[in-house]
């Protein structure tokens, strides 16, 4: 049954009240604060694309976790097999992720032993046996990998999201999209590539000693010699190429990494211009830092940060109180995002950008300037339009837009869903078709006239044969609408928002409120005749 | 005011074998096209960079292009965007931003060199690796032809009990003809008229799937209240009488949608530019396809007379 007139005005009129307080928030700059601590206040939020800002996906080099995780393992299974006294036995990393273990035959039995009893997180992928000497690949298990994975996702998320605490961003959104990648979006920043800097840098810090035995030239031209490395040295941003060609031969293996690190703080540096970092180390690691000092004297300590050279001074005699620097030339920009990456912690493993979008702030306000004209000068068009062709029905029909723009706007800030270009795009584009609704039924209205019906009549059986029509096309729309949103990214799913709730408010508005204005009409005994 | 006075009786599906074999011509020199040059791809789809540039004076190309001769970004692609005096410019290289950071930092010290500092702004940089874009890519093209599916089967499911099963099937597939149709024709004016294929244009090839198929809908509709209403006759009649019934409909919806369109078209600017395009030609390509496709192809199969149970 028809709710009475009285009904539907109540309702018609709550709901316009609801929207247009749900929309006072995004017009109104500075909001009163009684109206703060009873009313809604979330405005509509822009994204990205109008108000500026960057986008990106990083994608978790997560193998490369899992190959440190491995060599690690590696590390443990041969003290594990020497502390048990196999002998002849050589493991290796092999293709990344596996190791290769080779003993002769006569001990295979016992190696499998130990590895069931203390490796039970490694199967074996393949063993075999030639001349005497087994072999055994061994990987680690499904499970493992899965958390190793995810660890090394979930801490990167974890650290990214510190630094860029630190960093100082308002509203960032980061979250893990995917099963390897991480979402940051960054609204508003005004140095798009400081802060990529700062979210991508895997920031490993290691103390590895100089190896000055060896020749350096010798060293890149015939590669390094066992269990020694050759790196190079970072370039400030004053410095020219130079350093960055300056080759130091390492001993492979870090004294020391940074995980040890408390606390990371920029000092200026002492004669020159610029900066240099302070770390501060947690007890235990200044009670190792100190025994490799002790142990070291003379000798020269090399900084490493992400496999550069930053410095590699000569160290004098045991540092205690576990406190040192990273000198390099940097200026106090760089040693602030070093500083802030050093305290964030490591990435565990490499990230990559898979995916960046940056807009800059003047481009997105064009966008909505543009939108706005567009919008207005469509609407126009839409509502002179309307009034020419329908007259009165048409007019009927723009105040029903009016209020659909209305609640349309306000369902998007009260879910707070972004509003975007393409999601302007589909505010305009539910102007033009959101009269559909209003065109099929008044051309159903002028045809039950046409056959001759009274003006009630007709109205009534308008609205009820256009109906289906109404619908079954609202709801095709709408599906799209649904797969678009599942398909798209970013702006595009703020175009299949606008799109779908245009669809919600349109049905509403075109049905059910133009229709309260005609029986109330008819219920007045006003319509005798019909402007159509 | 009117646009078709009541009555009209216009014989569309008589021309329905010139619209079929019109229409297949169109669409078949589209899927030449694609299959020989392949549409042209955007940052999106196909990877690589995107550098959109602004500069306070006069530039030309060449000064671009020796600009970013000292970056090694591999081969780069330089246009004018928008208005000849707008000055903006869209800088397309294939190679990857290699370091993270490095990219922008590179563009913008390339670009002080040649033309100073202040003299021009990044408005936008788009980098997308190659995996995404491969991603993207494959969703892209499944969700077209997932909405497309899904349209043809709601028409079957929704007029299935109307027309009986066989004959919703059939305008449920006649749907899906006029749709690909839709589709392939909007991707030949992009081909056309030089537009990449990008997220955005995308999404206005879905909405043109869900929106075109709506006046199928509403003629569907008017052929089950007609099979009702008229009985002894042949489903050609009937459906021509629906579809001159809805006419002035059919106009009148797309007009709307094609008046917004319009303003958005020629005053929303460069970046939604090719989405609107994409929309004025799917939307227009829709009301011919609804009229002359849609149901009359259903009688290319199906000629006995419908008669009501």
């Amino acid at each position: 049954m028809r709710q009475s007139i009285l009904t539907r005005l109540i309702i018609f009129g709550i709901a316009t009240l609801a929207a247009v307080i749900y929309l006072v928030p995004t017009f109104v700059p500075a909001l009163p604060d009684w109206w703060s601590s009873v009313l809604p206040t979330d405005r509509i939020r822009l994204g990205l694309d109008l108000q500026g800002g960057t986008h990106l996906v990083l994608e978790v080099k997560v193998d490369k976790a899992i190959e440190n995780n491995v060599e690690r393992i590696r590390g443990d299974l041969i003290n594990v097999l020497r502390e048990k006294g196999v002998s002849g036995v050589s493991v290796e990393r092999v293709e990344g992720t596996q190791i290769q273990v080779k003993v002769p035959a006569a001990n295979a039995e016992r190696v499998r032993g130990i590895l069931k009893s203390d490796f039970g997180h490694l199967v074996e992928a393949k063993t075999q046996t030639s001349g005497g000497i087994s072999e055994f690949y061994l990987t680690l298990n499904k499970e493992e990998l899965r958390s190793l994975r995810d660890y090394a996702v979930d801490q990167s998320l974890e650290t990214i999201r510190n630094r860029i605490d630190q960093f100082g961003v308002s509203e960032p959104i980061i979250q893990r999209q995917g099963q390897t990648g991480i979402l940051i979006q960054l609204p508003g920043i005004q140095d798009p590539e400081r802060a990529k800097e700062i979210v991508g840098k895997t920031a490993l810090l290691e103390f590895k000693l100089v190896d000055e035995s060896v020749n350096v030239e010798d060293a890149i031209k015939n590669g390094p010699p066992p269990g020694r490395q050759v790196l190079y040295g970072h370039a400030g941003k004053g410095e020219g190429l130079a350093a960055e060609k300056q080759a130091y031969v390492l001993e492979s293996r870090a004294l020391m990494t940074g995980e040890y690190i408390q606390d990371a703080r920029v000092r200026p540096a002492e004669h020159l211009q610029g900066a240099s970092v302070e770390l501060i180390l947690n007890p235990s690691g200044a009670r190792l830092f100190e025994q490799i000092t002790a142990a070291n004297v003379k000798r020269r300590l090399a900084i490493v940060l992400d496999n550069r050279v930053y410095s590699a001074p000569v160290i004098q005699e045991r540092i205690g109180g576990g406190r040192a620097s990273i000198t390099g030339s940097f200026d106090i920009k760089e040693a602030r995002d070093l500083a802030i990456v050093l305290r964030a912690g490591a990435l565990p493993a490499p990230v990559e950008i898979a995916e960046e979008r940056t807009v800059g702030p003047s481009l997105g306000q064009d966008s909505i300037q543009k939108g706005l004209i567009s919008f207005i000068v469509g609407g126009s068009i839409v509502v002179l339009f309307m009034i020419i062709y329908y007259k009165g029905a048409g007019l009927v029909a723009v105040g029903a837009l009016i209020f659909n723009i209305l609640y349309m706007l306000a369902i998007l800030a009260g879910f707070q869903a972004v509003l975007t270009l393409p999601g302007i795009a589909g505010i305009v584009l539910t102007v033009g078709m959101a009269v559909d609704a209003n065109v099929l039924i008044n051309e159903r209205i002028r045809e039950e006239l046409r056959a001759g019906r009274a003006v009630r009549s007709a109205i009534e059986a308008g609205y009820k044969n256009a109906l289906p029509a109404i619908l079954d096309s609202n709801i095709t729309t709408f599906l799209s609408g649904v797969i678009l949103f599942q398909f798209g990214t970013g702006p595009v799913k703020g175009f299949a928002v606008t799109l779908c709730v245009g669809i919600l408010t349109t049905v509403i508005t075109a049905v059910y409120v133009t229709r309260i204005y005609y029986d109330q009409r008819m219920a007045a005994r006003k319509l005798d005749r019909v402007s159509i | 005011m009117e646009l078709f006075k009541p009555g009209t009786n216009i014989p569309f599906t008589s021309y329905r074998k010139i619209a079929v074999i019109l229409s297949t011509a169109v669409n078949l020199a589209v899927l030449v096209a694609l299959f020989i040059k392949g549409p042209n791809l955007g940052v999106d789809f196909a990877g690589g960079t995107m550098v959109h540039l602004k500069f306070q004076q006069r530039v030309t190309l060449s000064e671009i292009r020796q600009a970013f001769e000292k970056v090694n970004l591999g081969g780069a692609v330089i246009q004018n965007f928008g208005e000849a005096d707008a000055n903006e410019y869209l800088v397309r290289f294939e190679k990857a931003a290699v370091e993270i950071g490095a990219l922008g930092e590179q563009v913008k010290k390339s670009l002080t060199e040649q033309f100073g500092a202040g003299k021009f702004e990044v408005r936008r940089i788009e980098y997308v690796g190659p995996k995404v874009g491969q991603d993207l890519r494959f969703r892209a093209t499944m969700s077209v032809i997932a909405a497309t599916i899904m349209m043809g089967v709601y028409i079957w499911v929704r007029f299935g009990s109307a027309f009986g099963a066989g004959l919703g099937l059939h305008f449920g597939i006649g749907a899906v003809i006029a749709l690909i149709h839709d589709v392939l024709v909007t991707v030949g004016a992009l081909m056309l008229a030089n537009y990449e294929l990008d997220l955005t244009v995308v999404a206005a090839l879905l909405t043109i799937v869900g929106f075109s198929v709506n006046d199928t809908v509403v003629i569907c509709d008017r052929i089950r209240e007609n099979l009702r209403k008229i009985r002894r006759e042949t489903l050609e009649k009937i459906i021509n009488v629906s579809i001159n019934e809805t006419l002035s409909r059919t106009i009148l919806t797309t007009g709307t949608a094609l008046m917004v369109l319009l303003a958005l078209y020629l005053l929303g600017g460069e970046v939604i530019r090719p989405f609107a395009f994409s929309l004025l030609v799917g939307f227009t390509s829709g009301v011919y396809s609804t009229i002359f496709i849609a149901s009359p192809v259903i009688l290319l199969w199906e000629q006995r007379p419908v008669r009501k149970r």
